[in-house]
């Protein structure tokens, strides 16, 4: 693939992937810089979890997390001509670090091995400092088979 | 002695409402016991994760079981008390099925001073066929200005 192509196709994944209802409803970005994907949740008042802090929901940054691992996986697979298909998480860890505001979050995944069948990723979520995450999450994906 | 609040499912019901997520997604809950709660979110297509089998988002079932692990924890507490997620554990055994309910069993099974463990379980027919299984810890009385932990 020529580099344009390359960066085309990686473009027409995350617009797949962005295009999902689930990630629709929770209204998540996804920005490529080259090969490093950042994935944006602009904050929205349906986000909350708790009302009286208010926090955003524990939940939400987990399938924020989630949501990144899947997104980078496809952009790494395309970039390597693999084929399309979602990965599917196998387990994932989520450790809440600080409580989410009511502003907008960002989160990048980094993936730490990825075999033929399985890939371990780690995500981390921040908010004002990437430096300060409020969240990150670790987990084993099952990648779509090559057909 | 009468019944601690939080073990009247009207109590959490009103949780539910309160938070705007759950009330988008539909989270309800439908019973509550000394030490557990189950709940359930409805199947709307606006909540699928692949367009190509219908089948529910992930991250559903992650607001699904952290609610409900919060909910035992609430359960067996008996009064409203500030809780934040520490971690939460996922496994997740096969996808949910389109166009059915998705429920959540958890159990907490100890409350410790500081620190709460729970035990959950995701399923869409039956409890012992289950779509996810989750373990998670829970801070207690996390009020500070920027309580570490999700809500």
């Amino acid at each position: 693939m020529t580099p344009s192509a390359e960066a085309a196709s990686r473009a027409e994944v995350l617009a797949r992937i962005a295009d999902v209802p689930y990630a629709r409803f929770l209204g998540l970005r996804l920005e490529l810089a080259g090969d490093e994907m950042t994935a944006i949740l602009p904050y929205h008042d349906r986000l909350i979890g708790n009302p009286m802090l208010p926090a955003i929901h524990g939940g939400v940054l987990g399938a924020l997390m989630e949501m990144t691992a899947l997104a980078q996986l496809a952009v790494s697979r395309s970039s390597a001509g693999q084929g399309g298909g979602l990965a599917k998480p196998i387990d994932v860890t989520v450790e809440y670090l600080r409580s989410g505001r009511p502003v907008d979050t960002f989160a990048r995944a980094l993936i730490k091995r990825m075999g033929r069948r399985i890939a371990n990723v780690h995500v981390e979520a921040w908010q004002e400092a990437r430096g300060a995450p409020i969240a990150a999450l670790h987990g084993h994906f099952l990648l779509p088979s090559e057909s | 002695m009468s019944e601690p609040i939080t073990h009247h499912p009207g109590f959490l019901k009103a949780m539910n409402l309160g938070s705007p997520q759950t009330r988008e997604l539909g989270v309800e809950t439908l019973e509550v016991g000394e030490d557990w709660a189950l709940l359930r979110v409805p199947y709307k297509p606006e909540m699928v994760g692949d367009p190509e089998t219908g089948v529910i988002a992930g991250g559903v079932v992650t607001t699904l079981l952290d609610h409900a692990c919060g909910q035992a924890v609430m359960a067996r507490l008996g009064q409203p008390t500030t809780i934040a997620t520490l971690d939460l554990r996922i496994d997740y055994m096969r996808p949910a099925e389109p166009n059915q309910s998705v429920y959540a069993r958890a159990h907490c099974y100890k409350l410790g001073r500081s620190v709460a463990f729970v035990r959950a379980t995701a399923y869409d027919r039956t409890a012992d066929d289950p779509v996810a299984t989750a373990q998670a810890a829970f801070m207690l009385n996390s009020s500070s200005t920027r309580p570490r932990g999700a809500a």
